[in-house]
């Protein structure tokens, strides 16, 4: 981001804005080439530029060879090819108004490819510029109205981000914190707090009402703050806001009853009377109290209305936006505190991470109606947005110059709807997260330097996967510093992105492989582990066979967990398997603590009646899903058991994906009659989990999934591996019974779990009735 | 000014009258009354013979002594109302204590006392019976700034003397009562402020005001022509939401004499205009500021609907005329240079007001009742303000909605301390 900061620094930062800027184009108006349905939102000092593009990118694709007749001991076991493939994304860029001509020239300039004729607009200064619009772009401006756009904005971010509401808590350790979006968003309360406040009712997608509203908001604490302090900027006015005591300048219960409001159980600290104390034309005011009161004023004033509206309509879900709320600390503090005080603790006041881009978001979805872009899933792309800065000006001043120049959102549209998956037993309460590093302090320290430290090895590691490219080594380095900054700025504001967990922090990184066209580093690795597994599949098999049915439980759940120590996103595993290149199955079972303990758990386990049918989601590649899952598969169906394996859609780490296991259960099946007959006789699904994490979020899964889940009675959900079983849903309360397992790789975490490294996990849970 | 315990509700349980334990008179009275009686002995003032003949009989007939007064110390101003009795006999006249005669004749023959002190001699209840003693109620405010004085002046007309029971509401009840106790020898008698200030509101309003009627409304309050004030008979008073607006706002939904319940409140009230006006303006008085702002012009400092829209905003039904943002032209530095001191008043109290009648409405809706009746002394001499709720809650509620108002605005919690004085005989 550097070169957003550079420019607003050269500018001068105050005072007159050099417009001769040089925009960084790759870094701010990406993929403009392609760029079509633009959409425009200018407030009174922000621009929200909103453009649809299609991005092409490198993706590995791998592909059976035809084995007839040639050496299968020496050949790979497929084809791995990188290809380019061509997404959709959506791009949202919030610079200051005094950049928008430079802005326009740049779009004029890069905009090649487009058939767009028009441009969407909304926001108080659509009006003003239209003419600048018209001229420099050759576009025809088509005005929304603001609030419909807020609205459908709202919308929008509701139902594709799942970390975007927040509430605001000062005085915690953690000032953000982010809720899980309830599966059904409606009804909800949108108060827009602009220079005068709108409270609008949200009953469904297309029905909103705008319910009241009060004269009395931003433009109030602005015009007449302007007045009496004679400070002209709103910011500023906030600064002096923070600055000051409101007790000077109010009159309070205890200013009115004396030292005897407590015997009355009142608080004496309660406002009595804005602007109480100024009731004189003989004493002199600082600026910084009457802004404070005055902050308080409206703020409560706010609050209360808000209550009172949500009262009357029986809502429960408040969101505050509007030029007053974004992102400052001092409004949402105050805002808060309103609401909890006039709710009595009933109403939580919450804010947006995207507010800003309300606007921008829905003028772009009215342009794109005919797209249906409401049909697909979006997810937010961590490496090519800016994330939620703190405004706070004592805390981050360096964040505040850089938030206040240019400000990114991209949104990539997923290949196919996401949904729950249906045996969740409360998709509303259901948290995809185990540990909340925003919360943990000492544990986000930890698994930052974690991922710190692991980052060159990555680096390397993408690099190595492209010897034939000559720029890999560059683009290697792009993505560590890149990746390397996310981190600096988790550390400062471990609140960016929503929630801070592992899963978000192995999220990120992904995004950055990927936006650095690394689809799939370990490719090779997992080629040539899958070939080494598959070899030692019968063997296993016969080994197994041999055993008596306790005998046989045992050592499949040894395998399974065996298996998943084959993990190369961990550096204890990875460091391994780079230097001792013999480590194999039997090295790895012999690595595993505490594994006598959970026999008594598969004893009382699933030796009822057999299942109807299980779904297993898999981890890793090699030895993991060939001599770990297979094995147990094969078991599950023996026993009469129909198994759904799901596998990631897209690359992450060495995990296994969904194309690598259609090769990899054709190759067994041909080795194995169960299998084969499983696979014919459609008792053996293979299907993809619409993911390309390393981590598991059951609320965003893939349709096709979840209706192959309700068709087959899905009885028993088993889920592998540390981040998807441990990272991410070890409290998951599932419908039905559930088998989470996985080893711990990681020696900070099993000491904090209260064991070893190489601990196994094995959580068999059936659910109460 | 009446400011109690706002910028946020405190409660909201409902409330009986006399529930609140540490508000009767009774027990303030026999604590008294006992150190009086057998503590400290004859006071220096005591005097014998006819005088205590004639309290003694008082206290035989279920009356209290005289005076008769009704105290209700608010943050901004402090309302006392004084029953004066007419129908002194010639030997009560002749018995009459010095110091009790002295102060009668002071506060009857004055209408202003001090620099700061006004008696409100068009509110004047004439011929009123109360207790079986015929008198006039007179209607006097001061400063709450001015209350050290004024207890110098109890202390200088050696009230103590009178061994009366002073009743009294309002936060400075209890801000002041040490300095009652130590200045001026006098043992307050602290009253619940909402318990005073419904009693005041319907007895004010069953005796009527010297044959008229206390409550009034404006007919057609939408149409500036045909505008006029109208006496409302509120004989069947309940349910009705009571806005107390002093210098704080305290809104009270009553659902009968006895039960009631504090709603809400707002920090945005009298004091708000005013304060913010000294602030603005430099004005001095509260008469001031609302003389600057009869004569202001409020949309040049407001930000209205069709400043935005440059009409009507259809989609969400909203008229041109609605401010959409007050003071919001203000955030532009040459409309900031061209509003008058009067602009910026009439804008405060146009902010205030609207913001007032907003929650009020707000209220009346969540509680189901649909007669808004208005008191406080923010009300004084405000027709502006008045007319302006009128309208708001008329057009907002698309006539649905009433709003009342009593022309004793400010006086009702001093006039229920003194009932409360006399109810406890």
């Amino acid at each position: 981001h550097a070169p957003a900061r550079a420019s607003g620094r050269g500018s001068g930062g105050h005072g007159s804005l050099d417009k001769s800027i040089t925009l960084p184009p790759d870094e701010i108006f990406r993929n403009l080439e392609n760029a079509k349905r633009f959409a425009i939102d200018i407030g009174g000092s922000l621009t929200k530029l909103a453009y649809y593009s299609t991005v092409q990118h490198k993706v590995a694709r791998v592909r059976s060879f035809d084995h007839s007749g040639k050496d299968i001991e020496n050949e790979p076991l497929y084809e791995i090819s990188v290809q380019e493939e061509i997404t959709a994304r959506l791009h949202f860029i919030k610079f200051e108004n005094t950049y928008i001509e430079t802005c326009l020239d740049f779009i004029k300039d890069h905009l090649v490819n487009t058939e767009t004729k028009v441009i969407k607009a909304t926001g108080g200064g659509a009006y003003k510029f239209k003419d600048l619009i018209e001229k420099k772009l050759g576009l025809k401006v088509d005005k929304e109205d603001v609030m419909t756009c807020l609205i459908k904005g709202c919308n929008f971010v509701l139902r594709n981000i799942p970390h975007e509401v927040f509430a605001y808590q000062k005085d915690s350790d953690t000032e953000f914190r982010f809720q899980m979006n309830h599966p059904n968003i409606f009804p909800y309360l949108l108060v827009n707090i602009g220079s005068g406040v709108s409270i609008v009712k949200v009953e469904t997608e297309d029905k909103f009402e705008w319910i009241g509203g009060s004269s009395i908001g931003g433009g109030t604490f602005w015009g007449l703050g302007a007045l009496l302090t004679k400070t002209k900027k709103f910011d500023e006015l906030l600064q002096l806001a923070s600055k000051g005591q409101h007790t000077n300048v109010d009159m309070l219960v205890k200013d009115v009853y004396g030292g005897a409001y407590q015997t009355l159980g009142l608080s004496g600290n309660l406002i009595a009377s804005s602007f109480g104390k100024s009731t004189t034309a003989d004493k002199e005011f600082s600026k910084e109290d009457m802004a404070k009161s005055l902050l308080h004023m409206i703020s409560n004033d706010i609050g209360q209305l808000a209550c009172l509206y949500a009262k009357l309509h029986n809502l429960d879900k408040i969101y505050f936006g509007g030029f007053f709320i974004r992102g400052h600390p001092v409004t949402m503090r105050t805002i808060t505190y309103s609401i909890n005080f006039f709710s009595k603790g009933e109403v939580q006041a919450l804010f947006l991470r995207h507010e800003g881009y309300l606007g921008a978001i829905g003028a772009f979805l009215k342009g794109a109606e005919q797209d249906n872009p409401n049909q697909y899933s979006w997810g937010e792309n961590y490496a090519g947005s800016s994330g939620l800065m703190s405004t706070s000006p004592d805390v981050y001043p360096m964040q505040r110059t850089r938030s206040g120049t240019f400000d990114m959102l991209e949104m990539d549209r997923l290949e196919r709807p996401l949904v729950n998956l249906p045996l969740l037993k409360d998709p509303s309460t259901y948290i995809p997260d185990t540990v909340d590093l925003t919360d943990d302090a000492m544990a986000r320290k930890y698994w930052l330097t974690c991922f710190e430290e692991a980052l060159d090895g990555v680096a390397k590691r993408a690099a190595a996967s492209q010897p034939d490219s000559i720029d890999a080594l560059e683009r290697a380095e792009k993505f560590r510093q890149k990746y390397w900054n996310k981190l600096q700025t988790l550390r400062q504001q471990p609140f960016a992105y929503g929630t801070l967990t592992v899963r978000s922090l192995l999220d990120t990184r992904e995004h950055c492989l990927n936006e650095f066209n690394f689809p799939d580093p370990y490719s090779k690795v997992k080629q040539k582990e899958n070939g080494i597994a598959l070899k030692c599949f019968q063997s296993v098999i016969e080994s197994l066979d041999s055993l008596g049915w306790e005998e046989r439980q045992f050592a499949l759940v040894k395998g399974l967990l065996a298996g998943n120590v084959f993990d190369w996103g961990a550096k204890a595993v990875s460091d391994v398997l780079e230097s001792e290149p013999q480590f194999g199955f039997e090295e790895a079972k012999s690595k595993l603590q505490g594994i006598g303990s959970s026999v008594v758990v598969v004893g009382t386990g699933y030796c009822g009646p057999p299942h109807k049918c299980a779904l297993i989601f898999a981890d890793n590649s090699g030895i993991d899903i060939i001599l770990g899952v297979f094995p147990f598969v094969r078991e599950l169906l023996s026993r009469g058991t129909e198994v759904i394996l799901a596998c990631n859609s897209g690359p992450a780490l060495n995990d296994v994906t969904y194309s690598e296991s259609l090769i990899v259960t054709e190759r067994i099946a041909a080795m194995d009659p169960v299998i084969q007959s499983a696979l014919r006789e459609e008792k053996l699904l293979l299907v993809q989990t619409g993911s390309s994490s390393p981590c598991l979020d059951l609320s965003r899964l893939d349709k096709g999934l979840a209706v192959l889940v309700r068709e087959r009675k899905t009885d028993l959900v088993i889920i592998e591996g540390m981040g998807r079983a441990i990272h991410t849903n070890y409290y998951a309360a599932l419908k039905c019974e559930s088998l989470k397992l996985a080893v711990i790789k990681n020696s900070w975490l099993a000491d904090r779990l209260g064991g070893k490294i190489f601990s196994v996990i094995f959580k068999y849970e059936v659910p109460c009735k | 000014m009446e400011p109690l315990r706002n910028g946020g509700g405190a409660e909201e349980k409902p409330r009986r009258r006399g529930a609140a334990a540490d508000a009767g008179p009774q027990r303030r009275r026999s604590s008294a009354a006992a150190g009086v009686d057998s503590a400290t002995g004859p006071q220096p003032h005591e005097r014998g013979g006819s005088a205590s003949r004639q309290r003694r009989d008082s206290v035989r007939k279920n009356r209290p002594l005289f005076p008769w007064f009704g105290l209700d110390i608010g943050g901004t101003l402090v309302k006392l109302v004084y029953f004066e009795p007419k129908d002194i006999t010639a030997e009560e006249e002749e018995e009459e204590v010095e110091n009790l005669k002295s102060i009668r004749k002071y506060l009857t023959s004055n209408v202003a006392y001090g620099s700061t002190g006004i008696r409100d001699v068009h509110l004047e209840l004439k011929d009123l019976t109360l207790c079986g003693r015929k008198g006039n109620l007179h209607f006097i405010r001061f400063p709450t700034h001015d209350m050290p004085a004024f207890i110098q002046m109890g202390s200088e007309k050696h009230f103590s003397s009178l061994h009366t029971t002073l009743c009294a509401t309002g936060g400075g009840a209890y801000k002041f009562e040490q300095d009652f106790r130590t200045m001026g020898d006098l043992q307050l008698c602290k009253l619940d402020e909402l318990d005073c200030l419904i009693k005041g509101v319907l007895y004010i309003d069953s005796v009527g005001f010297n044959g008229h009627s206390e409550c009034y409304y404006f007919e057609n309050p939408t149409d500036a022509e045909r505008c006029q004030k109208l006496p409302f008979n509120l004989e069947n008073p309940y349910p009705l939401l009571l806005v107390n607006i002093g210098s704080g706002v305290s809104i009270l939904a009553v659902y009968s004499k006895e039960n009631y319940k504090r709603v809400t409140g707002t920090s945005l009230g009298g004091g708000t205009f005013f304060g913010l006006c000294c602030l603005l303006t430099g004005c001095s008085t509260f008469e001031e500021a609302l003389e600057m702002a009869s004569h202001g012009d409020s949309t040049k400092v407001d930000k209205l609907v069709r400043d935005i829209y440059g009409g009507d905003y259809e989609r969400f039904g909203l008229p041109g005329w609605a401010v959409a943002s007050s003071f919001g032209n203000m955030m532009s530095k040459e409309k900031r240079e061209s509003v008058s001191k009067e602009d910026l008043a009439k804008a405060t109290l146009i902010t205030i007001t609207n913001n007032i009648g907003s929650i009020a409405r707000m209220c009346a809706l969540n509680e189901n009742i649909n007669r808004v009746v208005f008191v406080g002394n923010f009300l004084r001499i405000n027709t502006i303000s008045m007319r302006l709720l009128a309208y708001a809650l008329d057009y907002w509620s698309k006539g649905q909605l009433k709003a009342l108002f009593l022309e004793h605005e400010g006086y009702f919690g001093a006039v229920g301390a003194l009932l409360e004085l006399l109810d406890s005989a």
